[in-house]
């Protein structure tokens, strides 16, 4: 089993989430979060003080898949959220040892 | 216990000196009211004289007689100038600061609407509006502020009457304006005052410093400015610069916030400045309209010139804005449009449009480079910019009064010697509201402390003081 964890830009979401039930995950968990990367932030101006705004706001997606999937997984998130510009942002993996559904108490494989 | 008592010390010794001053008022009103009797006999007996053939008529147009007009702009005017305070200026100020100290911030608005209520009832407008003892060109002590002989409204009953409308509208009316000052001033310690400290300040503050310079200026016939020919319809100098200096004192007094200049305190939510700025400018129709105190001509023009610099100054600070920072801001539009309504209310009722025009275009550039330049080269942390928009902004608008006063508009026409009137206006106030306002939060710094704890401010307002948060 794997863990995909991917950061994207808030407004790619829903492609992402479309391109990847199309190839059979069944569900994620979405966060908003901020970060602080290669692209830049901007300043914003109130009545003469300035302010640099570096961390941006970002999208937090994260699946739990069997490990068979994961290379389609990798490309469906990398295809859609894809704009060619700095910021689009990065897909990490991890390796997952356990997974238990709560309602029914099964685990492994079965439990995605 | 020990700031029990060391609070109600000074709450006798506010009260002091105006039972001593009742006291020793008690023989004076009679010496008074001969001299200021004398005049106003004097009117009738001149009026009736070339109509010696019919003198029965004369005496009767002397009676004031309620005009049912001007009551009904008046009682409207009032409930606009409380929707300035609450929620105008609660809103205004509440979008501007961090989102841990909204409701505290509001929660001053809101506070001081109905404290000042309470106090005005009470003393504030017998110290402000009582004209006993005063006559034309007489300066005494009533030329500064009067005695507590209408306190709880005394004599103020169903029928009695200030010019045309009732007594009752007059002082509500005035009410109004005696909340929005002190609440203006709120801006400038934003962030970092105790909540009881505040509470004290701003009651103080009403009674030793507004109450008596609104005497001064508005009492008519032997107050101190009045006399000296001060123009300002609406409160330039009462509200404005009173407020705005009393701010700056409070900033420099208070010292700045914590982390000014080096954390990121950008407001929280525009969307409420942006409503606020919007009932202010609404709610400004009663102030500046409802000031000439009838529904007349005066009262209309008012209106128009009150309009037409609210959107040159709001285009003035916008321009100014986009060319030398480079994108036009809606807090700066909103502050703009704040700035030309605070700018024309000494100047409303005596100033045609051009001057209307002009004083608005100036406003918003002079408050443009005052809430952005002067304070940070000044380095005080006036935390919304009460002294920026109503110190600086009163203060443009005072003297630039005394340029483009018209005679047919409020009977005095612009000249060099009423700018320099004006101006004597201005530093007369800016001197009587920095001590008066220096010596109270002093007091207070002493007897119960003005700064909330570094852990309160850290934390915010909301949770620190009033134990509530928005999410």
């Amino acid at each position: 089993m794997k863990f995909v964890t991917a950061i994207i830009k808030p407004f790619k979401l829903d492609e992402v989430r479309e391109a990847l039930s199309a190839i059979g995950v069944t569900g994620l968990t979405v966060t908003e979060v901020k970060g602080f990367g290669r692209q830049k932030g901007h300043t914003e101006l109130y009545r003469g003080a300035e302010y640099v705004v570096d961390f941006l706001p970002k999208v937090k997606i994260e699946v739990a898949i069997k490990a068979e999937l994961l290379e389609r997984v990798i490309e469906a998130i990398e295809k859609s959220p894809n704009t060619g510009k700095i910021g689009d942002g990065k897909i990490f993996v991890t390796s997952l040892e356990q997974v238990v559904r709560i309602r029914t108490g099964e685990s492994g494989p079965d439990a995605l | 216990m020990k700031k029990l008592f060391a609070s109600l010390g000074l709450m006798f010794a506010l009260l002091s000196p105006n039972l001593v001053l009742a006291e020793d008022a008690a023989p004076a009103p009679e010496a008074a009211a001969v001299e200021s009797a004398a005049p106003a006999m004097a009117a009738p007996a001149e009026a009736a004289a070339p109509a010696a053939v019919a003198p029965a008529p004369a005496p009767a147009a002397e009676v004031p007689k309620l005009d049912s007009g001007a009551t009904a702009w008046m009682l409207t005017s009032t409930a606009l100038v409380l929707l300035m305070t609450i929620p105008g200026l609660a809103l205004f100020y509440g979008g501007m600061v961090r989102k841990k100290n909204v409701l505290g911030t509001m929660m001053q608005s809101f506070a001081i609407t109905a404290m000042i209520t309470v106090l005005w009832m009470v003393a504030g407008y017998s110290i402000a509006f009582d004209t006993t003892g005063m006559a034309k060109g007489v300066t005494n002590l009533y030329s500064f502020f009067r005695s507590l002989s209408k306190a709880f409204l005394a004599g103020m009953g169903k029928d009695s009457l200030t010019g045309v409308i009732p007594e009752s509208v007059f002082m509500t009316f005035q009410m109004t304006f005696a909340i929005i000052t002190p609440a203006l001033i709120t801006g400038a310690f934003a962030d970092r005052m105790k909540f009881s400290a505040m509470m004290w300040f701003t009651g103080l503050w009403s009674l030793l410093v507004y109450a008596p310079i609104a005497h001064m200026v508005w009492s008519g016939d032997g107050g101190f400015m009045w006399d000296m020919g001060v123009l300002d319809f609406a409160g330039g100098t009462v509200v404005h610069i009173n407020a705005g200096v009393a701010g700056l004192v409070a900033a420099l007094v208070l010292g700045p916030r914590l982390g000014y200049g080096k954390e990121p305190m950008a407001p929280h939510t525009l969307t409420l400045t942006v409503i606020g700025a919007a009932m202010l400018w609404v709610g400004w129709f009663g102030f500046n309209a409802g000031s000439a105190v009838a529904a007349d001509g005066r009262a209309g023009m008012a209106m128009a010139v009150t309009q037409i610099a609210t959107g040159a100054a709001a285009l003035g600070w916008m321009f100014a804005e986009w060319m030398s920072k480079g994108k036009p801001s809606v807090l700066g539009i909103a502050s703009g449009a704040v700035a030309g309504l605070v700018a024309i209310t000494p100047a409303s009722g005596f100033v045609g449009p051009t001057g209307g025009l002009v004083i608005g275009l100036v406003a918003g550039a002079v408050c443009f480079w005052s809430a952005t330049s002067l304070k940070r080269m000044l380095k005080y942390d006036d935390s919304l910019d009460a002294f920026g928009v109503h110190g600086i902004g009163g203060i443009v608008g005072a003297i630039l009064t005394g340029y483009f006063a018209v005679e047919s508009i409020g009977g005095t026409a612009g000249s060099m010697a009423q700018v320099v009137t004006q101006i004597e206006g201005v530093l007369i106030t800016i001197a009587y509201t920095a001590i008066g306002t220096y010596i109270i939060l002093k007091v207070l710094d002493l007897v119960m402390g003005l700064r909330v704890t570094e852990e309160q401010e850290r934390e915010g307002l909301d949770i620190a003081l009033h134990g509530e948060r928005v999410e």
